[in-house]
């Protein structure tokens, strides 16, 4: 490579680091993402143009194929379907570094093989990219509902996990070292062929993508898609020294510490760690979190929607409280609609967001600013959580694990330590909700029986549209 | 050898630490353009694919390579336009006008 290439890779660097310091604001976030995607044009022109490149046509196919499959999937996705855009697109980059790291294994193989650095660095870069490559095809088919949202557990899983793991191993070490200790063996079963012993530690890899994604229930899939972010930006970065590249390998450090954060941010906003969430299996016991917590129930308190409106109407402020049901329901622009009126009626209106009240980081400030609702009204779990003293009428939609006060005072509940938002210390709460059935995690919700709090049943999208008909009216 | 996976490793490290001092910083309004903005930057794999698909590698090589370029495309362009359409949405409250 020569040194104005390096310094090319280097200069699409710093385009990222610069693009991701402006995502610091919403104001500057455009920019800075076109500043990346400058940057990432800046590395493909100068591979085309620099690098020994024979034959185009192939490449071409490629960049083709790629671009028209990218620009479609970003222009029809739903906004909803953003976490499987997402695990989509994990994926496809954890394929992208399998498949270059086998295609330069199989060259070297084919001229004497590897050498030693070289050789941990493909095989590391297969079993990263393969591991993210299928661990992304189960996350997306579980958000697409195509396999179920369900922890899947079987007898002995951890244990089945350690020997794949194990196996992964041994045949990489093989892969590496032919002639030592614990690969010795399988040079009989391999053969000579260099591809065999490769394919075996791909599938092995693909497996144990599978089964580690498997276990996770659909409730904790932010963060597993936060986790499959930082490890497609990990694949790359092994796609870097396989390649010698400085440019993959800081994009990929980039991307695998930003998924690091996010998926540390998820496992505090539910209280858990990551090992738990990984191996856990929490919506498998679900079931007895919902036998202990069914004795909390009690009567609870049943509102109409005019009388919800005027409460609403005459309130000096009111705080939204989205959950995923609101979502579910398409309601984002029936909520806009009523926090205009009430807005027009002088009433103070903010938004308060869990940080996992979508079905990942961020998801439900995106599906909110869908229905052209202004980001700075849009606030924080720390931010809004003092105004809730202040505040005269607390509506949830479609909330319930993210609203429940057992997380802060029933030490037997299994979401106690999670923090919440306190909406039931507004002066008066409504919850929005179908029946009183328990919500995904099964777990009974004493906010729901309180004096202060009012039931409205119905749908969300068509409780909104009557409220604000009533708010209209009032 | 050795030396120049080394040197590697400390770049890396140290992107690592600038990655978490500007990850950081990003509100929580903004996490999932960030995430797949990332997404779209980890298509720098192209750069790899590119190469091993174009230098003459051999045919399977060139085909695993000409795949690899396709997914990290793949990656790039849906990254970056999908950022771009939901970081359109995103508006301040313009204090009465245009509500």
């Amino acid at each position: 490579m020569t040194a104005l290439a390096e310094l090319a890779y280097l200069l699409a660097a710093v385009c990222f680091i610069f693009g991701l310091m402006w995502l610091a604001s919403p104001a500057t976030a455009r920019k800075g993402n076109a500043l990346a995607s400058v940057g990432m044009l800046i590395a493909i022109v100068v591979t085309l143009l620099d690098r020994s490149i024979l034959g185009y046509e192939g490449i071409l196919i490629g960049l083709v194929i790629g671009a028209g499959a990218g620009a479609i999937l970003a222009r029809t996705i739903r906004m909803t379907a953003m976490p499987q855009m997402v695990a989509l697109l994990n994926g496809f980059g954890g394929g992208a570094s399998v498949l270059v790291a086998s295609a330069e294994y199989l060259r070297l193989s084919a001229t004497g093989g590897a050498a030693l650095d070289v050789g941990i660095s493909i095989q590391f870069s297969v079993l990263v990219g393969a591991v993210t490559f299928s661990g992304s095809l189960i996350a997306f088919g579980k958000l697409q509902e195509l396999v179920t949202g369900q922890a899947v557990t079987y007898p002995l899983q951890k244990p089945l996990n350690a020997v794949l793991l194990l196996a992964i191993l041994a045949v990489a070490a093989y892969l590496v070292v032919p002639g030592s200790g614990l690969a010795a063996p399988l040079a009989d079963l391999f053969g000579g062929d260099a591809a065999v012993p490769l394919l075996v530690l791909i599938g092995l890899s693909l497996v144990l993508g599978v089964l580690s994604v498997l276990p996770i229930g659909g409730a904790d899939m932010p963060v597993v898609i936060s986790l499959l972010n930082s490890y497609s930006g990990i694949a790359a970065a092994s796609t870097g020294f396989v390649i010698d590249n400085n440019g993959l390998i800081i994009s990929g450090a980039l991307v695998g510490a930003s998924g690091i954060i996010l998926t540390k941010i998820m496992c505090n906003a539910m209280n858990r760690s990551l090992g738990n969430v990984l191996f856990g299996a929490f919506g498998a016991g679900a079931a007895d979190a919902a036998a202990g917590g069914a004795a909390a129930g009690g009567t609870y308190r049943q509102v109409t929607a005019e009388d919800a409106a005027i409460m609403m109407a005459y309130a000096r402020s009111v705080v939204v409280v989205p959950g995923y049901g609101l979502a579910v329901s398409q309601a984002q622009h029936a909520v806009r609609e009523l926090a205009t009126l009430l807005e027009a009626r002088d009433v103070d209106v903010k938004y308060a967001i869990h940080p996992v009240a979508g079905r990942m980081p961020g998801h439900m400030n995106v599906l909110l600013a869908e229905a052209d609702v202004p980001y700075d009204q849009l606030w924080e779990m720390e931010r809004v959580n003092p105004e809730f003293d202040r505040t005269d009428v607390a509506l949830v939609i479609g909330a319930n694990d993210v609203v429940n006060p057992a997380a802060r005072n029933n030490t037997s509940s299994p979401i106690y330590g999670m923090p919440i938002l306190d909406v039931d210390r507004a002066n008066q709460v409504i919850v929005m909700k179908r029946s009183m059935n328990p919500g995904f995690a099964g777990i009974d919700n004493e906010l729901f029986y309180a004096s202060n709090t009012a039931m409205l049943f119905g749908d969300a999208k068509a409780s909104l549209t009557k409220l604000a008909a009533e708010v209209k009216e009032a | 050898m050795l030396e120049s996976l080394v040197a590697e490793i400390v770049v890396f490290v140290l992107a690592v630490f600038v990655g978490f001092q500007v990850i950081t910083k990003v509100p929580p309004t903004l996490h999932t353009p960030l995430m797949s903005g990332s997404n779209a930057i980890s298509g720098i794999t192209v750069i790899g694919a590119i190469v091993v698909s174009g230098a003459g590698y051999g045919r399977l090589a060139t085909v695993l390579g000409v795949i690899a370029v396709a997914f990290a495309t793949t990656n790039i362009v849906g990254g970056f336009l999908v950022t771009d359409r939901m970081l359109r949405m995103f508006r301040k409250d313009t204090g009465g006008e245009g509500k």
